[in-house]
């Protein structure tokens, strides 16, 4: 069952907001690295966003797939759909902006950065995400977040892409 | 049918041909070898997706290359690797298999690969492993070699990704290839259209046509307006006898040298399983040529083979 | 001992007989058929109201695996397993080890069989020693000692000036030749069909010239020699083309094939199933379509067990490595029942390719129920199925291709020399 999305934050305006929280963290050698797939999605559409306001920084663009790092893996198997990670610059010495969808549990993010670190020793990582739902099961925790929103453990709150290439929430009792 | 490979709920669970093996696994296992192909590159070319698994080489047809291809892909996974050559020739050869097999269940492996001379082995060995154990046949009899055509598949995607669109021949001997036939399964599978067979009689199986491929004798025939030429490798006791009469005329007769490869479309690729008989099946200016892909083979074999360990080792039932 | 078989249908193809009559056992004999004979008293009556009685199977070609192979199966075992299936006399070939190419040692197994008041048993002597296909066995001799015939079982004979010696030899005294067809240069090494299977799964084939070549061959030399022969396990529909026309020309020739054979093709192998490894290998299902036309048709004279009893070791290797052979005794009567229902054969004329058929090859006095024939019955019933479980099979050998599949015809009961030795 999903939700009315009219009941659901509007993921544009979270864009939004998120992107003007991040420009105090914007820094000459600073690279963006967006979680696979949603994180991703909100990476490739504020990157340019933040170029404009912050010139002096290159902002170079990467797209992370934690699946060979998930600890899920002995239950449930590999991902069905696994992307390339795409690290298209030296991680060493980077200030580095992990953007994600939803915050959770932490484990996403815990696989993300043992990922980045088999590239190499960043100088820092900022964890930013659009929506922190509460849940955590790590100390690991978002610096940056747009909405903090509790959301039942009992449901999924997922990040989808249309054909317009507009972002919007939903949410699914899980299975 | 019923499918020894798969789980009850059609997950891959043993690779051990890919005859049979429906599209959807072919292209998990090719999708996730392009993740894995990144993996090389960094700083650190490990992910920790089998840690903590032990994976068993077991070798009973003794081939360094192939073992090693599969343990590097292995501790890329961050696996323990155990190799085992088994001499066949000491006592009776289906107790050696069978004990051996008990002896590794009972030391906790979780993975083995598995070489044997006979065609059938690594499905007798999946059929009496403990069911939590994946097997994967790394090259068994004449029968197949399934790593191998998945690597070039792979690699053929990653020259030409149009493969409803492609003609591709492979040259050699096709009988007493398991590379051969998980080849031709790999490609039929993947919907390429043409594959086409070039050989002399002696080197083909009877009914090679009903495994889908169309059969030619002469080699520029064959070659003719390809987009792929797949060489196989000629082993050296059967260059002279009663299949061929010696390795020249073989060569002239079959081998790919640069004005044969005109033959074929201008952007064709060229590729070879390994290793190479130069000057009896392919000629050094081919082999080393632009249009030779045969150290991207080997490349890709590890990220390959990394796949499909890691799809494995997450289909538990 | 006085045996009154009462209310059963009674089908003796070689009498033409098909009605339900009662049959009276005396002494070990046939004492009457439809009415009892004078001051006939039954120690013991058999209802087999709904059952078919017709006479004991005759195999032409059981592996009692003794002497030698105790350890694959024993006299005791298989006699057991014969009679379990309704087999009332068989014949068994010379591959024992050692091989049957002695007098005494023909005589010692006649002996052994005869002591178990099983089955009757009918060694077939070695044609060459040590079956190795270069000297000639002492057939007169072998032949005193009980053999009813001279094979070579899987050992083909290379030098066809040895083969057209031991053929002159044998019909010298009119002595039968059994020959497997099958050039050993072609079949070497081969161990399935060289067709669509042997491609995909890669196994080296052999290929249905082997067959025809070595028959050819065969045929030619019975031709010049005037040997009777008896080609078996014929596999293929080329073979059996040459067989009708080699009839048709009046050769005193005869043919068999293995019952597996009538149901089973190169398919069946699936993925590497070592119980489909067999000799010959399974063909095609155009050949499997010919052999079952052929058996019909009555260009194959009989079907038999093709008895292999094989040891689980042998059995768990790669499909190459593999011994070829299943376990037969006890299928035999059910894969020809199951043949002559898919093809609507009528049931005498399927009972008479395991009677009286054999028995006429093999030149015995069994296989029919006329007036004091030796009482060797089988009651079976023709409609009760039954499972094929490799640990309810009495015989040692527990390897069929059949494993798991329900046939047709349950035997109730099997006597021999009048005596009741199976009861189900």
């Amino acid at each position: 069952m999903t939700t009315s999305v009219h009941n659901l934050p509007d993921a544009e305006s979270l864009l939004n907001t998120l992107t003007s929280k991040l420009a105090a963290y914007i820094r000459p050698d600073t690279a963006i690295v967006g979680i696979h797939s949603g994180g991703a999605w909100i990476a490739e559409k504020i990157t340019p966003l933040l170029r404009q306001s912050n010139p002096e920084s290159e902002l170079t663009l990467g797209v992370l797939d934690s699946s060979f790092y998930r600890d899920d893996y002995n239950q449930r198997g590999l991902h069905a759909e696994t992307r390339p990670s795409q690290i298209p610059f030296d991680v060493q010495d980077k200030h580095i902006l992990l953007i994600d969808d939803v915050f959770y549990t932490g484990r996403t993010i815990r696989a993300a950065m043992n990922e980045l670190f088999d590239y190499g020793r960043p100088a820092s990582i900022t964890l930013a995400v659009l929506i922190n739902r509460g849940g955590r099961e790590l100390p690991i925790c978002p610096q940056v977040t747009a909405l903090e929103l509790e959301v039942p453990h009992h449901q999924k709150l997922q990040l989808s892409r249309d054909a317009d290439n507009r972002l919007h929430f939903t949410l699914e009792e899980n299975a | 049918m019923y499918n020894p490979q798969l789980t009850k709920d059609g997950k891959l669970k043993h690779l051990l041909t890919i005859e049979g093996l429906p599209r959807a696994i072919l292209n998990q296992i090719l999708d996730t070898a392009e993740s894995f192909v990144g993996v090389a590159e960094r700083e650190v070319k490990k992910v920790p997706l089998l840690r903590g698994k032990t994976v068993c080489n077991i070798f009973f047809e003794n081939s360094t290359r192939t073992r090693t291809t599969f343990e590097i892909a292995a501790k890329r996974l961050s696996a323990d690797v155990i190799n085992l050559n088994v001499n066949t020739s000491s006592q009776s050869k289906g107790e050696t298999i069978l004990d051996t097999v008990d002896n590794l269940t009972a030391m906790h492996a979780d993975m083995f690969v598995v070489r044997h001379a006979e065609s059938g082995a690594a499905h007798f060995i999946a059929s009496h492993v403990a069911p939590h154990i994946h097997v994967i046949n790394a090259g068994d009899g004449r029968h197949a070699h399934p790593t191998q055509g998945l690597l070039d598949v792979f690699t053929i995607r990653r020259y030409k990704p149009e493969m409803h669109n492609l003609r591709v021949a492979l040259v050699g001997d096709v009988l007493h290839s398991r590379v051969a036939r998980s080849e031709i399964h790999a490609l039929t599978t993947l919907g390429v259209p043409e594959v086409r067979v070039i050989a002399p009689k002696t080197l083909l199986p009877k009914d090679v046509e009903k495994l889908g491929v169309q059969v030619y004798h002469d080699m520029d025939k064959g070659l003719k307006d390809v987009d792929v030429v797949m060489m196989l490798r000629l082993q050296n006791e059967r260059m002279s006898g009663a299949l061929l009469p010696s390795a020249q005329e073989y060569f002239k007769c079959y081998g790919l040298t640069p004005e044969k490869l005109l033959l074929a479309r201008p952007d064709a690729i060229v590729m070879h399983p390994g290793p190479m008989n130069r000057g009896v099946e392919i000629d050094s200016a081919v082999a080393d040529g632009k249009q030779s892909v045969i150290l991207p083979q080997v490349t890709y074999g590890i990220a390959v083979r990394m796949a499909v360990m890691s799809i494995l080792a997450g289909n538990s039932e | 001992m006085k045996i009154h078989i009462k209310n059963g249908r009674l089908i003796d193809p070689k009498h033409h007989i098909d009605a339900t009559q009662d049959i009276f056992l005396a002494a070990g004999r046939i004492a009457g058929i439809g009415e009892a004979p004078a001051n006939f008293v039954a120690n013991q009556v058999i209802d087999a109201s709904g059952l078919i009685v017709c006479p004991g199977l005759v195999d032409v070609s059981a592996r009692l695996r003794e002497p030698g192979n105790e350890y694959k199966a024993t006299l005791e075992s298989e006699m057991r397993a014969a009679v379990a299936g309704g087999i009332t006399s068989l014949a068994c070939p010379p591959d024992t080890d050692p091989v049957l190419d002695e007098p005494g040692l023909v005589e010692m197994l006649k002996h052994r069989a005869k002591q178990l008041h099983l089955s009757n048993v009918y060694p077939l002597g070695a044609l060459t020693r040590q079956l190795a296909g270069q000297q000639l066995t002492e057939m007169s001799e072998l032949t005193e000692a009980g053999c009813v015939g001279f094979a070579q079982a899987d050992r083909a004979i290379v030098d066809t000036q040895v083969l057209w010696r031991a053929m002159q030899y044998a019909a010298t005294f009119g002595f039968t030749v059994w020959l497997r067809p099958e050039e050993p240069y072609l079949a070497k090494n081969g161990i399935a069909h060289d067709g669509e299977v042997s491609a995909r799964l890669g196994l080296k084939g052999i290929p249905v010239a082997a067959e025809t070549l070595a028959l050819g061959t065969i045929l030619h030399i019975a031709r010049e020699t005037g040997a009777k022969v008896h080609l078996c396990r014929l596999s293929t529909a080329e073979g059996i083309d040459m067989i009708r026309e080699a009839k048709q020309c009046g050769l005193n020739i005869s043919c068999d094939i293995s019952a597996n054979h009538l149901h089973l093709t190169e398919h069946d192998i699936g993925f590497f199933d070592s119980n489909c490894h067999l000799k010959p290998p399974l063909r095609s299902q155009r050949d499997r379509d010919a052999l079952r036309q052929g058996l019909a048709d009555g260009t194959i004279d009989i079907a038999c067990s093709d008895h292999t009893p094989v040891d689980d070791d042998s059995k768990l290797m790669p499909f190459g490595e593999t011994e070829a052979g299943a376990t037969g005794l006890e299928l035999l009567l059910s894969l020809t029942l199951k043949w002559a229902m898919e093809q609507h054969i009528p049931l005498s004329q399927a009972l008479a390719r395991v009677t009286h058929a054999p028995a006429d090859i093999l030149g015995i006095d069994a296989g029919h129920l006329g007036l004091d024939a030796r009482a060797d019955l089988c009651i079976f019933d023709s409609d009760q199925y039954w499972k094929v479980e490799p640990k309810a099979l009495l015989s040692q050998g527990k390897n069929t291709p059949f494993q798991g599949l329900e046939l047709v015809g349950k035997v109730c009961y099997t006597l021999v020399n009048g005596q009741i030795v199976h009861e189900a």
